[in-house]
This record gives C-alpha cells, structure tokens and sequence, in this order.
C-alpha cells in the first residue's frame, strides 16, 4: 500500500494547469511547424505563424497561449494499492484549480448555475473530473483545460447500427463541416464510437489526451483515423477557417462496445489550444 | 501576399470603403471590448434611451475576455471569442454608429446586410494567437461592468494589431470565400 497526502496533489494540480495554459506541448509545436511547411494557403502559412509566434511569446512571458483557460477536465487513474490521507480527493482537486487560475492569473470561465443564477464562481471551480480505479500504487494525474469555442461546436449523434461507417463518417465530416471557422482550426477531431449517449462523449474527450500522430493500436481503427482525417483536409476551412488545406493536424477515434440495437457516435472538437499536462505520483 | 495596411480607431466611412476581405491590416488607436452579456445590456439600454459606456461613433469594438494581467502588464492573453454570438446585437450596435467588429468566425446574413447597410467592416483576429495579440495592446482601462470581470467592458489602446478583413462592407466575406476556393470533391 501507498499513502498520497492529498495536499500533494492539490499542489502538483496547481502546477499542471499553470503549465498547461501558458506552455503548448512539444507536439503541437511540431505539428504548427509541419502545418507550416505543407499549407498552400499564404493567409493559412501566416496563421501557423502567429501561432508559433504566439506559443514562443507564451512561454517566455509565462501567460496564457489562449486567453481562454477553459473548463478544467481532471483525468485521474488512481491506484488500487494507493491510500489518499488528508482530506477530501475532490476537495484538493478543486483546490488545486483555485490555486492555479486565481494565483496564476488565468481566466475563470465557470458559471455557476447556467439559468437561473448566471453568475462566475471567480476560480474556475468546480472541475470535471473523471477518476477512473485501476491495478497498481500509482496515482496519474492530467489536466486539460477546455476552451468554450471548440466545445460549442462538439456533437453527439445515435445512430442506428445500419448507418454503418458510412453514417459515422458522414456525422464526423458533417460536425467539422458546420463548425467552419468558430472552433479555431488548425483543429484535432476525437472521435467517440459505442458505449452508451453519455459514454461516448467522454471517449471522444478522452481521445484527443493523445499526441498527435499516435495511432489507435487496432489497426482498423488506425486506418480509418488517416482516412477520415484526409477528408476533413479536403473541406478547405484550412487554419483560421480562412481557407487552406489544413483544417484539422490530427483525427483520434476510440471506441466501445456498444449495444445491439444503438450506435453512439460523438465528435469532441478541439481547437489550435490543445493544452494536457500530465503527472505520475 | 501584399504589405498590411496601417489604420486608425475611430474608423470613418471612406476607409471602411477602402477595406476589401483579405486585407491585411495593422490596427492603432482607442477600441472597445465587448462580448455576450455586454452586448445584451448595450441592447437594452439603447432601447431605454440611455447613453452607453462609450461613444459609438465610428467605434470598434473587439470581442474578447482577456485573461488577468499579471502585475506590471497592461493585460493579459487576449485573443477574439467567436462572434456569431454577438450577431443578433451587433446589427442595432451598426445602426447606432458601429463601424468595425473584431473576432472570429462567420457572420449570419443579418449582419452581414447591415454591414452594407451602415457601411462597416468586420476583421478576423486569429482564435489561439492571443499572447501575440496581446502585444499589441499598449493600454486597457475598464470603463464598465467591472462586476462581469473577464466581459467587463474596456477600453483598450492599440498599437498595428494584426487583422485581416474577413466581410467588408460590400457583402464580401472571407471564411466563404476561402473555404470555396480550397475545398476538394
């Protein structure tokens, strides 16, 4: 057995969402610098740029890539052998995202009750958080901060196991079609098939923690990943919506057993910001 | 591409009329941050005759709610929110002296008529860039709203912010075009 006081992860959160929204990841680095070299588009070229530029500028300057610093979503696998001292596992989660936007001058996007009490709860609590309990003493942290723009154009579909892949495909395309320019391309698709209506947003979510260019192990789904994301490419939204070639830099699907009579499908679209960090405690 | 243009805020009819979409432009002067719970209270008090926080006289207002400044900075990131949210406001915001918007994303047919209509001019600001827009701001005062923190509304004081016309006043619009001229079968 491993004991985690839970103020450790209050402060290793703490640490992951600051990095996250001020310092891109390597990968997208790397992919605005590929985007760069293959876009035809000039407009499309300039705006790989500036995003270049703008994650350089980031980095340096230690403020936020986007000025919106998203709705956290915490993924925690923790540990069967792992005990938790100290308080609350969700309280020092939370605490850990207060620390961060207030503290760490970033964004609080949160409204407290959508409808009938619209008003900002001030540090960006309460965080989705997703805690999944798997075999081993390791506590895995990752923290991906959602923009509102690219979630806003996301879509969950049921279609009917008859719709087969010409269906989803549809569906997939259709969503990228209709978010045009309003979720901040270059973008990544996660793509979310089977399970059940609310299962299979979160595979969706939970594809695009993946780096870009890392192919789902079944062979199937790899193929139709690089199939799929070629037909994204050839809309012409291209970045900035601007028109170019390159729409969306990556295409993740993950997937489900679903039942007999159902076929979820849901598109998380995530914009130029693909901001996760990540820790093992 | 060709050089960018360098212009003023205000803005006034005869360069309105001078912007075409895909015309990039450098950006300077006194502009307006405004987005959805800003737009809606401008709305209404435009229709209870009440004056508001700004003149909007050849105004532009730039949809974004910046992130803190850290001590010392004049503002945080600050890159467009997308602006089909304003859309069912921004005619009215035309109609009463409007002359430039600044975001991202398409505009419906409703704005894009009265942009034709009170001849003012819509430019992309690119989403994600908003450290390196953020550069270009030079000062930011909140001047309303301050209870709605990141939508409070501000004025800011802009040196060559980097923008492309994305709908000019002559039903011009960029996002279509682009996208029809690189879309494949």
């Amino acid at each position: 057995m491993k004991t985690i006081e839970v103020s450790e992860i209050t402060r290793v959160i703490t640490d992951l969402c600051v990095k996250a929204c001020t310092v891109l990841n390597a990968d997208m680095i790397e992919a605005f610098k590929t985007g760069l070299k293959k876009e035809e588009s000039s407009v499309g070229k300039a705006v790989f740029e500036q995003l270049l530029k703008n994650a350089e500028i980031a980095e340096t300057d230690g403020i936020p890539i986007c000025q919106d610093t998203g709705f956290t979503v915490v993924f925690l696998e923790v540990g069967q052998e792992v005990a938790l001292t100290g308080g609350s596992l969700k309280d020092a989660v939370n605490e850990g995202v207060r620390r961060a936007y207030v503290d760490g001058y970033l964004r609080k996007s949160v409204i407290k009750n959508p409808l009938t009490n619209p008003v900002n709860t001030k540090d960006n609590t309460p965080a989705i958080i997703h805690t999944d309990i798997v075999p081993g003493d390791k506590l895995k942290i990752k923290i991906f901060p959602k923009g509102g723009g690219a979630e806003n154009v996301s879509r969950i579909k049921m279609l009917t196991p008859a719709d087969g892949i010409k269906g989803v495909k549809e569906f997939v395309i259709d969503t990228v079609k209709n978010a045009g320019a309003n979720p901040c391309p270059p973008i990544i698709v996660g793509v979310g098939m089977g399970g059940t209506f609310d299962y299979v947003a979160y595979l969706a979510k939970k594809s695009l923690l993946r780096k870009i260019g890392e192919r789902n192990p079944d062979e199937k789904l790899a193929k139709l990943e690089v199939e799929w994301l070629e037909e994204v490419n050839k809309l012409g939204i291209g970045p900035g919506g601007l028109g170019g070639r390159i729409t969306a830099m990556d295409l993740f699907i993950e997937e489900f057993p679903r039942h007999m009579a159902s076929f979820p499908a849901a598109v998380n679209i995530q914009c130029s910001a693909a901001r996760c960090k990540s820790a093992i405690l | 591409m060709s050089e960018p243009i360098r212009i003023e805020a205000p803005l006034t009819d005869d360069v309105v009329k001078k912007l075409k979409i895909g015309t990039e432009v450098l950006l300077s002067g006194v502009i307006y941050t405004a987005r959805d719970t800003a737009h809606q209270r401008f709305v209404d008090m435009l229709a209870a005759g009440k004056p508001l926080p700004f003149d909007l006289k050849g105004s532009i207002i730039f949809y974004v709610g910046p992130s803190p400044a850290k001590p010392g900075k004049v503002i945080g990131a600050a890159g467009p929110t997308t602006s089909y949210r304003m859309d069912p406001f921004a005619p009215t915001l035309m109609k009463n002296g409007l002359k430039g918007m600044i975001g991202k994303g398409q505009r419906n047919k409703g704005v894009i008529d009265a942009m034709k209509e009170h001849v003012c001019v819509y430019f992309g600001a690119t989403g994600g860039a908003a450290a390196l827009i953020a550069k270009s701001i030079v000062e930011a005062q909140v001047i309303a709203f301050e209870e709605l923190g990141a939508e409070a509304v501000t004025k800011l004081r802009v040196k060559d912010m980097p923008l492309i016309v994305a709908n000019d006043c002559y039903g011009g619009d960029l996002y279509a075009e682009g996208c029809k001229k690189w879309a494949r079968p």
